[in-house]
């Protein structure tokens, strides 16, 4: 009878915990579908450069692929950032997402270039097939060229050290 | 009569603005077009989390749209388009996801709480049976009530 008598309690108990589980939820993370999958395939001109990029190329170590573009704002913000990445020998990949080429050239002119190798993707189809819905967003690619992570806006310290730096084999 | 005027005039200029946004697609059948309604109702921006493609006008939902719009005209079924695009946006892009291990629970959810529903139903009803009264009891309860009734007329 002392069961029957705190049930309603211990339910609502219940119920509090779930809900208060659901509050620290992200609602906005969402796991890119292409996470497990090889980089889709694409072939792309360089920016800056008179040559072509396909997939395969960029095997080899792991990476990340930032996607951004002259007209992202927070893109601006996490710029500084990558930079730094960049300076302590992370290898980063750009993917110019429907930008303008000779703007995007004048930005990295001024802001530096924290990539390896950006590509152009102008009609955003190559970011289509990575399931981008925005910028900026950043992929972990490993060294079998397998999409590991996405990042869904801006890349500062916390976020390298929690979420990307464990698939760099732990550190910088 | 002025002022309703000027109501409908601003009613008609907002929602010119309204429709704005969103671009127009030209089809070759209205079967196309009716599939393309039901399938941009039916597919979530990936972007604002809450708007199906078709309110949406982030760029990703724009660029969704023309999606739809290609491959109905190319002649894709909705299962194949809709495949092409939970294969980049995951499952998420849809509003009505299939069955699989992270959705069982959502669809079972209804039959669950039916089953849960019917077997406190069931219950209460063994429990009103269980405490009914016997004729004999009945018949008791029955003079005591025609008793205390006579008693009360006069």
């Amino acid at each position: 009878m002392l069961l029957k008598r705190f049930l309603p309690l211990v339910a609502f108990a219940a119920l509090v915990l779930l809900l208060v589980r659901g509050l620290a939820l992200d609602p906005t993370a969402l796991p890119s579908a292409r996470v497990g999958q090889p980089l889709p395939e694409f072939d792309l001109q360089v920016l800056g450069g008179e040559y072509r990029r396909s997939a395969g190329q960029w095997h080899g170590k792991p990476a990340l692929l930032n996607v951004w573009a002259t007209w992202c704002f927070s893109c601006r913000v996490e710029h500084p950032y990558l930079l730094d990445l960049a300076e302590s020998g992370v290898t980063i990949y750009g993917l110019n997402y429907k930008d303008d080429p000779a703007k995007a050239l004048t930005w990295l002119e001024e802001l530096g270039n924290p990539y390896a190798e950006t590509v152009v993707d102008i009609d955003g189809d190559f970011g289509f097939d990575l399931g981008v819905y925005g910028a900026p967003e950043t992929y972990v690619i490993d060294a079998a060229g397998t999409v590991q992570y996405r990042h869904v806006g801006v890349v500062d310290e916390r976020v390298w050290t929690e979420q990307l730096a464990p698939f760099f084999g732990g550190g910088s | 009569m002025k002022l309703f005027r000027w109501l409908l005039l601003s009613v008609a200029l907002c929602s010119a603005v309204a429709w704005g946004v969103i671009e127009t697609y030209e089809f070759s059948s209205p079967a196309l077009e009716a599939r393309y309604k039901a399938l941009s109702q039916e597919l979530r921006c990936p972007k604002c989390q809450n708007q199906n493609i078709a309110d949406s006008n982030a760029p990703i939902s724009r660029d969704l749209r023309a999606i739809v719009h290609e491959k109905l005209e190319t002649g894709a079924t909705d299962s194949e388009i809709i495949d092409f695009l939970v294969d980049r946006y995951g499952e998420f892009v849809r509003y009505r996801p299939g069955l699989d291990r992270n959705t069982l629970w959502l669809w079972s959810a209804p039959l669950i709480l039916l089953l849960m529903a019917m077997a406190v139903v069931l219950l209460q009803i063994r429990r009103d049976r269980a405490s009914a009264m016997s004729p004999v009891q009945e018949a008791r309860a029955e003079a005591l009530r025609q008793k205390f009734q006579d008693e009360g007329s006069q």
